[in-house]
């Protein structure tokens, strides 16, 4: 079993048809590319996956579990955590507070004491660390670049402790240096086990990182297989020249 | 550091001396004129600060909280009439919170209904419940008397020292709303209002319950709002529906949090201590001019200090600090950031 199914999605936006019979599967471990000519559905297939969008027809599942229905906070709590392509933090909180919000408390005491136990605080420095953010965790998120909001966000989204995160273009925006950064980050949290599925138009960085890509094409699958032999697939070729 | 011991014990020395005094103000200024603007100013603190928890912290803007105000004072009002309570006294404080409360039970259902609308339709809605209290209470003749107004128990103190004990409630009101502030400020639920000012649908995908801590916000603001309603509802002995009703109220306790500075725990406390008693001088002397004045100090904030006083200004003094300080590790915007730009990062 697969640890992520995505099986005969659609999902229509008034005259588009965004994601169509759409099929695919993410394995446990794996770092799994997703590419397409801009358009082809790929937002529209996280968003589906991670209950952001309602898909018209198919099913998702994780784990076995059909998860098409339920709310982002519940795929959340699951395991599947997610960033987005325009990236969302909240800017006029600090990097401290932003890593805060994604700590879930039970009862009414633990939403009524203070925001951030030592516990927690210990788990959010360790993760400013880890994404090298730690020197700026007294600044308002809405200071930093374009580059450091996608390691926030990445670090944000790890407080809730995923098992699959999907990223959806993470080197948009952001300079090679930083990109290199995030591979680096990726690869090192697949090392711990945290399985990746990431929509990115870098290929030096998807030939790099992932173990196998998805080629998407006007909300289908069009290829799928390793990275080098997904390259030279005639079928791609022609939907990227295409458009 | 913004969070260093050595800034907290200032602050809690800062806040020591401001209360002492705010006790002893009373011992000094014994001119009733003065004292009267104290408890106008104090009130203002408070509804202001209870405002914030709910507009300042989750964006939620409300121009209709006035109407707990309303229903606080004729809560107190009707409590009167019906256990015969003519005369008051220290005692008649004690119904306060209880008229607080009836206020709350009131923003339950109101709170449901406004807050199913995101935050432009709501500041909408809350207008019109504003104005939908006001007709009832000059509508519902058999409950409120319409527009000859109810009366409360009538205070037994004279003199001078009638403001005395007005003042020292509404000292007590203000500091358990500021509080309660500060308190919900420094919570996990006021963190999740916070989120939800930034982006609320992302707080709710991070697992925040939006939908519970905006409606206990609301609730929250009401209780305080309602308490002071009553509170002024005592003091001036009568109750009237273009009074307890006014949407000017709801003016007045937006822009004092926006003067100060929205979501900031001491902004709404700058803002009615600098611009209450503005109000009052101004509507004492230039009556008709009063308004427009107020509307212009207003604007030229608005435009140039949008963040209100208090953010401006401690923004502004981190900046010289760590001019002052550029070897330390101050934490201050500019430093803390270079050598993390320096790896290349764009914009
Ligand atoms: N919320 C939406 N409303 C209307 N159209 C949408 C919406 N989201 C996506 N689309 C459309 O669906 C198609 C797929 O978009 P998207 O999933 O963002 O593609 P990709 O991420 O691969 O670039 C596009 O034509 C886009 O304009
Ligand atoms: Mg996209």
């Amino acid at each position: 079993m697969s640890m992520l199914e995505v099986e005969g999605v659609s999902k229509r936006f008034g005259g588009i048809q965004a994601l169509q019979g759409c099929s695919l599967s993410v394995e446990h471990g794996s770092v799994t590319g997703l590419i397409g000519p801009n358009g082809s559905g790929k937002t529209t297939l996280f968003n589906v996956v991670t209950g952001y969008a309602r898909p018209d027809a198919g099913t998702v599942r994780f784990e076995g579990t059909a998860i098409d229905n339920l709310p982002p906070d519940r795929i959340l709590a699951l395991g599947i955590g997610r960033t987005f392509q325009m990236v969302r933090i909240f800017p006029r909180l600090t990097v401290l507070e932003n890593m805060h919000v994604p700590v879930r408390r039970q009862g009414l005491a633990g939403v009524l004491s203070g925001a951030s136990t030592h516990e927690e605080r210990a788990r959010v420095l360790d993760l400013l660390r880890f994404v090298g953010l730690e020197r700026l965790k007294n600044e308002p998120a809405g200071n930093l670049s374009f580059g450091q909001r996608r390691l926030l966000e990445i670090a944000c989204v790890l407080m809730a402790g995923p098992r699959v995160i999907l990223l959806d273009e993470p080197g948009g925006g952001v300079n090679p240096t930083m990109l290199r950064a995030i591979a680096g980050h990726i690869r090192e949290l697949n090392g711990q086990g945290i399985t990746f599925f990431v929509v990115e138009h870098n290929m030096g960085f998807v030939m790099e990182l992932c173990h196998r890509v998805i080629v998407m094409h006007r909300g289908s699958v069009i290829a799928q297989g390793d990275p080098e032999a997904v390259r030279r697939d005639p079928a791609v070729l022609e939907a990227y020249l295409g458009e | 550091m913004t969070d260093g011991a050595g800034a907290r014990r200032w602050d809690r020395a800062g806040i020591g001396l401001l209360l002492l005094a705010a006790l002893a103000f009373p011992l000094v200024f014994t001119n009733a004129a003065i004292t009267t603007y104290a408890i106008f100013t104090l009130m203002w603190v408070a509804i202001a600060s209870a405002w914030n928890i709910l507009s300042g912290f989750s964006g939620y803007v409300s121009l209709g909280h006035a109407a707990f105000y309303g229903i606080g004072g004729y809560a107190l009002a009707l409590m009167a009439e019906s256990w015969h309570l003519t005369t008051g006294g220290y005692a008649t404080f004690a119904y306060i919170p209880l008229a607080g409360f009836i206020a709350a039970v009131f923003a339950l259902p109101i709170g449901w209904i406004a807050l199913r609308t995101r935050k432009h339709s709501f500041v909408v809605i809350t207008i019109a419940f504003i104005f939908l209290l006001q007709l009832l209470a000059f509508n519902l003749q058999g409950i409120t008397a319409g527009s000859t107004g109810l009366p409360l128990p009538t205070p037994p103190w004279t003199g001078a020292f009638f403001n005395v004990p007005f003042y020292y409630a509404t000292l007590v009101l203000a500091v358990a709303a500021v509080g309660v502030a500060a308190w919900v400020r420094r919570s996990k639920f006021g963190l999740g209002l916070l989120a939800i000012r930034d982006d609320e649908d992302r707080a709710l995908g991070f697992g925040v319950p939006t939908g519970v801590y905006k409606l206990a916000a609301f609730v929250l603001s009401a209780f305080f709002i309602g308490m002071a309603g009553a509170l002024d509802g005592y003091f001036s002995s009568y109750v009237y529906p273009q009074f307890a009703f006014n949407p000017q109220t709801d003016i007045t306790m937006a822009a004092m949090s926006f003067f100060g500075g929205l979501g900031s725990v001491a902004g709404p406390i700058v803002g009615a201590v600098v611009l209450e008693p503005v109000q009052q001088l101004l509507s004492v002397n230039y009556a008709d001019l009063a308004l427009v004045v107020f509307g212009l100090v207003l604007l030229a904030v608005i435009v140039f200090l949008p963040a209100g006083v208090v953010p401006t200004l401690s923004a502004w003094a981190r900046q010289r600090a760590a001019r002052s300080a550029p070897t330390g590790e101050t934490g201050a915007p500019a430093e803390a950031l270079a050598p993390i730009r320096g790896v290349g990062e764009s914009s």
